[in-house]
């Protein structure tokens, strides 16, 4: 009797949900979402990543990083023809063209002692956007570009800064926790607790240049950062890819078309 | 001069107008329901065009408004999905699947705005 009705129930129970199904007022549908690209680049065969001045960090060289993680998603892509060259010494250029480490003038009357200045053959310290700023002037220099420019057959330059840097940070953070009430049910409830994180911050800036004019086209700044639970050991190196991973569509659709995959609903 | 002619139309007015409304949605419904079986088959402008018509046939009805943005926004054309989905929202502001749409169609929308604001 009682498997007799049970079955009853399921076969109920089965045919409620069919019904529902059939009556469904609404269907879920993929579409993919074209979006154009930032830059008209059509007039440009060739792009050649320059270099970055980079910092922050000793176990990730950024610059070398970035250049060849860029190169190989454009040459992945087919845009345009990625050119294979050594990077440029971005900072030793802005370095000689003055502006980057003009020393200040000593004042003779002044009766603190000189401070020593830094040694000119040891790699600045650029741990801040603010250490980056000296720098940034090089960017500006058409003359530098357009002679670059002319080297490499007049490409479609890449360049800017990058800064990858470690940080901390401590503070209440809301996570899900796995309770079970007194009948043996699973419960998943928000409990905010006090915690101790460490991670990296990723803050590029892509900076454009036309490399028939020197001149810079367009500049995109980016910031990703991620944190762990302050034991959790991660490689600096896997904490960059993780976040370029996650600004390297935006990155690629200056260039190109991007088209972002979803589901929307239709309605009847 | 009677006035049961007068009296006589206004009857006729007021009992056909709940019909005609009726057979409108009825008709935009159909347009509806033949673009999401084109839509389904990967035919966005066939789709884009009846869902167009059903907007036409029956402007107060929110499924057409909500699935012709859909298709705008699959056809790259932002703006006019924006616009559709609005006038959806319009008719149907407490509708959540629409609202769920709206909500994801902003975040590509941002993005892809994001791009003048960035430029230098």
């Amino acid at each position: 009797m009682t498997a007799r009705l049970r079955k009853t129930a399921l076969s109920l129970s089965l045919g409620l949900v069919a019904a529902l199904v059939a009556c469904t007022s609404y269907i879920e549908i993929p579409i993919e979402t074209p979006i154009q690209p930032k830059l008209d680049v059509s007039a440009f065969q060739r792009i050649f990543i320059a270099g970055f001045i980079a910092g922050a960090n000793e176990d990730v060289d950024a610059n070398m990083e970035t250049v060849r993680l860029l190169r190989s998603q454009l040459r992945n892509k087919g845009v345009m023809r990625v050119i294979d060259a050594d990077t440029l010494p971005l900072l030793e250029v802005a370095k000689q063209s003055g502006e980057a480490s003009t020393p200040p003038v000593p004042d003779p009357q002044a009766a603190t002692p000189p401070v020593q200045e830094p040694d000119p053959n040891k790699a600045p310290v650029l741990n801040e956007e603010k250490d980056l700023e000296p720098y940034n002037h090089i960017f500006a220099n058409v003359a530098y570009w357009k002679r670059i420019g002319e080297e490499f057959q007049q490409p479609l330059i890449v360049t800017g800064t990058v800064l990858f840097a470690p940080q901390q940070r401590s503070g209440f953070v809301q996570r899900e926790q796995e309770v079970y009430d007194s009948f043996g049910r699973r419960q998943v409830v928000p409990v905010r607790t006090y915690m101790e994180r460490k991670g990296f911050v990723l803050r590029p800036t892509f900076i454009f240049i036309d490399g028939r004019t020197g001149e810079t086209l367009h500049t995109e700044t980016f910031r990703e950062e991620i944190l762990y639970n302050a034991n959790q050991q991660t490689p600096a190196l896997s904490s960059y890819f993780e976040l370029m991973d996650r600004l390297l569509p935006a990155f690629l659709n200056t260039l190109s078309a991007q088209k972002i995959k979803g589901t929307r609903t239709l309605l009847k | 001069m009677s006035v049961r002619p007068l009296v006589l139309a206004l009857f006729l007015v007021v009992t056909s107008a709940p019909h005609a409304w009726a057979e409108q949605r009825g008709q935009a419904k159909e347009q509806v329901e033949f673009g999401i079986q084109v839509a389904q088959r990967g035919l966005w402008k066939e789709a884009i065009y009846r869902w167009e018509r059903a907007t036409q046939l029956d402007p107060t009805y929110a499924a057409a408004f909500n699935n012709l943005a859909v298709a705008y926004e699959h056809e790259g054309q932002l703006a006019k999905a924006r616009e559709a989905y609005e006038k959806a929202l319009a008719i149907e502001p407490n509708n959540a699947l629409v609202r769920q749409n709206y909500d994801l169609f902003k975040e590509i929308n941002d993005r892809a705005a994001q791009k003048d604001g960035a430029q230098s």
